[in-house]
């Protein structure tokens, strides 16, 4: 089984520096990408079906497509490659940033280099220090070499890349959040339309990027776009890297095809769960997923199959619920982190989460009213995408939402006792 | 022409790129909104406004979408009343309901909230939220506003008006999540000059006006009338609210071609002298001891009758009074004697304007042109300060040139914070051309800080290098000619330029200059405008009505063709040099003086009959567009304070002078003006004749919910008593009349049914941010020829050379404390700084002055002592007198002063 995203991570070890690197076909896939034109790497990129990994899924060659390209585009343009990783449940992005700095950077030059950006941001989420200093270093190896800065590797290309680590909030991982926060603006989410392919970073052309689906461009330049379609179980293309936390017997990350079935990620490489506990239920992919059950374990975990169970694939990291966790207290944790993290900027996000919060807390300390259940199931009815500005808050309701399909007997226990049955 | 299908009726709506909010209000549907503002547009926060949006005709599910953030494009259904859009936007005000604080009793905002309104529209009438409410701590604001953060409901308009349309600084949107606080990052007055305007933005009570609160009352018990305002000479139109005899408060009334949404804070906050202790409310008359002491009418109206008919009497009319007013005047005198109550200079600089405007091809820019411009170049003037309303225009001026780029990315227009993005720090071209540092300075590059004589010589040089027939400025300093070059081309590539100038620099080659560059653009093609700041809110109109000047009335006084001198709502100290005033006050033999308050000129009156200020009275002024708009009175003053034509009129009557009978009603007096002076044959058409009737019925200047009526006299009697008469205009000081909406001219509040608070104002134009239904807005008196033939001013001053005994003192005019009757208002004096005297370090060094030494200035015949403060742009040579303050000389600079710095130290 190949897996090219980690194939230079060495666990507990440091990354490669850059010899190491050059030495395993580093910088490679940026030599022939130079090589090549913008719109043909565009082309393959597209061919290849790469889909983004960052949660929305949105196809990486069609996001390319809408930035203007040729002399006439407006300049200077901008790639912006998304480190802010800060879904609950979710450590992938870690693991690449950490463990292969200079991956990510050649990748970064090959996206820039597509769509003809003059300036690149990496925005690193702040409690990531030791990534930073790694991308530090490695950033400067690779200017230093050539690989960044003026006429890289003596083509006509020149691109500047520039570490940014970010002052924190969730909302910085929404890509339009983001570039206001890398503008120095509070980071509240921007209007869309106009999409940052037409007025990013200072209101100019920007790709904004997750890391793992920019450290597949490398890749994709080497092997082309038929190997990766190959890669795949089904027929979405490449790895991903998968994760689970909760109470299983081997938590981690792991690469392995997209398209792996939740049964296997669950078993075989999770190992399933610890003694004396049992599944109820999964976030698939980080906290603003639906629940999938043990119903759900042959189902296929790319980009289209959990949609067809109610859920998406997210982040790829789960986070596991067992039998002796409180689902109301799960909850509870999840929705006082969403409401701490809304950017208070629309209505239903900044007054709906904290009413949402307080009243599972009530709940869950057994000051719970029959008439709660109503408020909830009011904000999951009321707290959809497209009602709100931006997807925080119906992302906040995807796992209350299922919750109270699965484990609403557990809420009206709670309610019922007036105290949590689990204390 | 776009048909959409709004609730399965089909509309035509008139254009393209509008939004299905600001569409479905313009059709009279009610959907409730927050963020939202008219002028500001959309930016999605609120979700208020959410309707069901459908794909097709056979699309049953439809989906919920922002009416502000969709456009109505052709083909386009929605539903309004769809159950899960209703649910929803109910749903919105719950959540906005859950922090609020349930304190409508005993919030300013009561009775004209926003919050209100949409809350009672979207439905929400039960809380089912059974947890603590989450408080903060607010902030003192300064003399304006009152902050009261646990009503905000975050719907984000403050700060976009106050740093996104106002360009201010120092107010912000602070913390996160449920806890976002809008306020400054300390304690103190807020620093824009538009501050007042969150008290109208802000949905609810958060902002209130702290000047209101000392003496409050509820918007339904207020009396109310439009009016204009006086405090400087760009006519803004309010909405001037009384009761029980005291001027409680000023709310901006909508005109599209004047100020928009928007007031300035000294025209809103200005309104104290009217309520001002001193307020001269009797009839005084000197007696043997030489006390002013009051008298009944018919003694003021007997005397004054029995000097003119004896005596050789002058009339001096005012620039701050109305054209009714000084008309009467005139016709008292006779046209002969009338002077127009402007120095020889002042006049000179207007009468220039005047000429300037109604020669052409360049007319006159109203504020909203000006706002609708995309270049600007202001010769001479620090708008802020002199004329507020048109700082805040000009700042929408400097986006349109940026917007307009982005309106190709593609952006609607109406999405407000998309443009921002979009846009950036980019501004269109700007020039500023001033003695000194201004509040626009910040948002562009291209300033030139010089005299006046410089100013001058750099308008002319930009002149030619649009048009080199225009006449060329010789020895120029390369930067300078270099930044004119550069003027000139972005005043040729930009499609709708607008050159500002006006009186300050008391310069006529300045004002010569920018009409030779609005010319030269004329030349090459370009629609360019001009627009002049004037001194005081009347001074066009008088100078339309003509007269003499305040120099040929002491010339009168001096050798004897006058003995008696009728002054007119003027305190003439203040518009000439003090010993000229004082020798012309004093040679007189009889001083009539009609006025509001006292003044040093009332020090030397012999009779001083009690003037109604604008807030009681009736009349028209031109403002510096050269249209006419008329203030009508909001309530009956105490005392024996009457309209000044009435007084004058009363004068004519005692007198038995022909043709005094007109004087019995305003309209007679309007008319006979029309008929006299050709050049205000508009003026009878900007408001309905007094005889006018909605249904049979008046327009009542109380709403219907006026309450107390009968109760406030219940000590005395039960009985009602009767309201009193006005004959003058077609508006009743009752609450009964007609109830529906009159013409825009007469609109005396806006409420509509569901609509109490000033957001109605949706419901009276004709479609969102165009003219109120059936108006012109007032009416504008000059209208020049588009093709008139160009003959450029040549005169070219000689540069400014500094002098080494002197100092050429410039007013520094303040937007709060450089207009005299706002000055009095107490909100105001707390705003206004303690008088100074502005130097050039380089030329304190040369005197040996300190920061903050106090040092001896002479000029205009007075001396002064003050501090100094230092101002590191301003030329060498050149001082900044505050203009105004206190008695503080304004109209006659700039003048040579001298400076003595005393050695000693100063106590």
């Amino acid at each position: 089984m190949e897996r090219p995203l980690t194939e230079n991570i060495r666990p507990g070890e440091p990354p490669l520096g850059l010899r190491e690197y050059v030495e395993r076909g580093g910088y490679e896939g940026l030599r022939l990408a130079l090589q090549r034109t913008p719109l043909e790497i565009q082309r393959e990129v597209t061919e290849s079906g790469l889909r983004g990994r960052g949660g929305a899924g949105f196809p990486t060659g069609q996001k390319w497509s809408f930035v203007p390209m040729g002399p006439d585009a407006r300049r200077p343009k901008y790639l912006v490659v998304n480190g802010d990783e800060m879904e609950p449940g979710t450590m992938k992005d870690r693991l690449l940033l950490e463990g292969d700095p200079h991956a990510l950077i050649e990748s970064t030059i090959i996206a820039s280099y597509a769509i003809e950006a003059d300036a690149a941001y990496i925005f690193l989420r702040w409690e990531y220090s030791t990534a930073a200093e790694r991308l530090k270093a490695a950033l400067a190896e690779a200017y230093d070499a050539g690989y960044v800065g003026r006429a890289i590797m003596g083509s006509g290309y020149s691109l500047e890349v520039h570490l940014h680590r970010s002052a924190g909030r969730y909302m910085c991982g929404e890509e339009s959040g983001l570039l206001n926060a890398l503008e120095g603006k509070r980071a509240i989410p921007r209007s869309k339309p106009p999409f940052p392919q037409a007025v990013g970073l200072w209101g100019q052309p920007t790709v904004v990027q997750n890391v793992e689906t920019i450290c597949n461009l490398r890749h994709i330049i080497r092997h082309g776009a038929e190997w990766f379609k190959g890669l795949s179980l089904t027929g979405e293309g490449g790895t991903k890297l998968y994760g689970a936390s909760g109470k299983v017997r081997h938590p981690g990350v792991w690469e392995l095809p997209l398209g792996t079935p939740l049964g296997e990620l669950l078993h075989d490489h999770a190992g399933g769960m610890l003694p004396g506990h049992r599944f109820r239920g999964l976030l698939p992919g980080g906290a603003s997923t639906a629940f999938m059950t043990p119903d759900h374990l042959d189902v296929a975990m790319d980009f289209t199959a959990p949609q067809r169970v109610g859920t998406r694939l997210g982040t790829g990291t789960m986070i596991v619920l067992d039998d002796r966790t409180c689902p109301v207290g799960l909850m509870h944790n999840l929705l006082r982190f969403f409401a701490r993290e809304s950017c208070g900027y629309c209505t239903p996000c900044r007054e709906g989460l904290p009413w949402v919060a307080r009243t599972l807390a009530a709940i869950e300390a057994g000051d719970g009213r029959e008439s709660d259940l109503d408020i909830l199931d009011h904000h999951v009815r009321m707290i959809r995408a497209g009602h709100t500005f931006c997807p925080l808050a119906p992302g906040a309701m995807a796992p209350l939402e299922s919750a109270l399909v699965h484990f609403r007997q557990d809420f009206e226990q709670h309610i019922r006792m007036g105290a949590c049955p689990w204390r | 022409m776009p048909r959409i299908t709004i609730n399965n009726q089909v509309h035509d709506i008139p254009w393209e790129g509008r939004n299905l909010l600001e569409v479905c209000l313009d059709l009279g549907y009610d959907v409730p909104y927050f963020c939202w503002h008219p002028a500001m547009h959309s930016v999605g926060a609120c979700r208020q406004c959410a309707v069901k949006q459908f794909r097709d005709e056979h699309d049953t599910q439809g989906r919920i979408v922002m009416a502000c953030m969709t456009p109505a494009t052709d083909g386009t259904i929605i539903s309004t009343d769809d159950p899960e859009a209703v649910a929803f936007r109910r749903s919105v005000a719950e959540w906005l309901m859950v922090n609020h604080p349930h304190d409508c009793p005993v919030c300013d905002e009561g009775g004209e909230c926003h919050l209100q309104d949409m809350t009672v529209m979207a439905g929400h009438n039960y809380r089912r939220y059974r947890f603590t409410k989450r408080t903060f701590r607010n902030q003192d604001l300064g003399p304006f506003l009152n902050h009261e953060m646990n009503r905000c409901i975050q719907c984000y308009r403050c700060t976009r008006f106050y740093r996104g349309y106002a360009g201010g600084r120092d107010f912000e949107v602070l913390g996160w999540h449920d806890h976002v606080y809008f306020g400054r990052a300390a304690d103190g007055p807020l620093e824009s000059e538009f501050s007042g305007n969150l008290v109208e933005v802000c949905p609810t009570g958060v902002f209130t006006d702290k000047t209101l609160k000392e003496h409050y009352t509820r918007k339904w018990d207020l009396q109310t009338a439009p009016s204009i305002c006086v405090h400087c000479g760009l006519g803004c139109n309010i909405i001037a609210g009384e009761r029980y005899g005291v001027l409680r408060c000023i709310r901006s009334r909508y005109n599209d071609q004047v100020n928009g949404y928007f007031l300035c804070d000294r025209g809103r906050f200005g309104y104290g002298f009217v309520n001002d202790e001193e307020r001269i409310r009797q009839p005084l008359i000197r007696n043997e001891r030489g006390e002013l002491e009051p008298c009944t009418i018919e003694e003021a109206l007997w005397k004054t009758s029995s000097i003119l008919r004896h005596g050789r009497a002058i009339g001096i009319g005012s620039p701050r009074a109305s054209l009714e007013a000084n008309f009467s005047l005139r016709y008292l005198v006779g046209e002969e004697n009338f002077h127009h109550g402007m120095s020889g200079r002042s006049y000179q600089l207007v009468r220039e304007m005047l000429a300037i405007l109604q020669q052409g091809p360049a007319p006159a820019a109203s504020m909203s042109a000006v706002a609708q411009g995309d270049a600007a170049l202001l010769l001479g003037e620090d708008v802020t300060n002199v004329a507020p309303m048109l700082g805040l225009a000009l700042r929408q001026n400097i986006l349109r040139q940026p917007t307009r780029e982005a309106l190709r990315l593609p952006i609607h227009e109406y999405e407000d914070s998309a443009i921002h993005e979009a846009i950036q720090v980019g501004r269109g071209p700007l020039y500023i051309a001033t003695p000194d540092v201004t509040r626009l300075d910040e948002e562009t590059p291209n300033t030139y800080r010089a005299a006046p004589q410089d100013i001058a010589r750099f308008g002319f040089a930009v002149a030619h290098a649009i048009d080199p027939a225009a006449p060329e400025v010789t020895a120029l300093p390369a930067a300078v000619q270099e930044t004119a070059a550069r003027c000139a081309q972005d005043l040729l590539t930009s499609l709708h330029p607008v050159i500002v100038s006006g009186f300050t620099c008391g310069h006529p080659d300045v004002i010569h200059a920018a009409a030779n560059v609005a010319w030269a653009l004329r030349r090459r093609g370009k629609p360019a405008d001009l627009c002049f700041t004037v001194p005081e809110c009347n001074s066009l109109g008088v100078a339309l009505l003509g007269g003499e000047s305040l120099n040929a009335a002491l010339q009168a006084v001096r050798d004897g063709t006058a003995d008696t001198v009728v002054i007119l709502e003027n305190d003439i100290i203040r518009q000439m040099d003090v010993d000229l005033a004082e020798e012309l006050l004093e040679r007189a033999q009889h001083v009539i003086v009609l006025d509001h308050l006292p003044s040093p000129t009332t020090d030397y009156a012999d009779i001083v009959l009690p003037a109604a200020t604008f807030a009681e009275s009736q009349g028209t002024l031109v403002n510096n567009e050269g249209r006419a708009q008329r203030f009508l009175p909001v309530f009956v003053p105490q005392g024996d304070v009457r309209d000044s034509w009435r007084w004058l009129g009363d004068i004519m009557v005692m007198n038995g002078q022909r043709g005094c009978e007109t004087w019995c009603h305003l309209t007679g007096v309007m008319r006979l003006m029309a008929e006299t002076v050709p050049a205000l044959t508009g003026v009878t058409e900007i408001t309905p004749p007094p005889d006018f009737r909605l249904v049979g019925q008046k327009i009542p200047r109380q709403p219907h919910r006026y309450s107390g009526r009968t109760a406030i006299h219940a000590d005395r009697t039960v009985h009602e008593p009767r309201p009193p008469e006005e004959v003058d205009a077609p508006l009743a000081y009752s609450m009964e009349g007609y109830p529906g909406q009159p013409p825009a001219s007469l609109i005396p509040r806006f409420w509509a049914p569901g609509w109490n608070s000033g957001q109605a104002v949706n419901r009276y134009q004709s479609h969102i941010g165009g003219p109120l239904k059936g108006d012109s807005g007032g009416v504008r008196l000059i209208e020049p020829p588009p093709e008139a033939a160009i003959t450029y001013f040549d005169h070219i001053p000689d540069a400014f050379v500094p002098r080494e005994d002197a100092l050429l003192v410039m007013p520094d005019y303040l937007i709060f404390g450089s207009e005299p009757l706002s000055a009095r208002s107490p909100a105001i004096a707390a705003r206004t700084p303690r008088p100074y005297l502005g130097l050039a370090p380089k030329d304190m060094e040369r005197l040996g002055a300190e920061e903050g030494q106090v040092v001896a200035l002479l000029v205009t015949g007075t001396c002064y002592h003050l501090p100094v403060v230092a101002r590191p742009a301003l030329p060498r040579g050149v001082a900044m007198l505050p203009a105004g303050l206190g008695n503080m000389v304004a109209l006659g600079l700039p003048q040579w002063g001298h400076i003595e710095v005393k050695r000693e130290v100063w106590d």
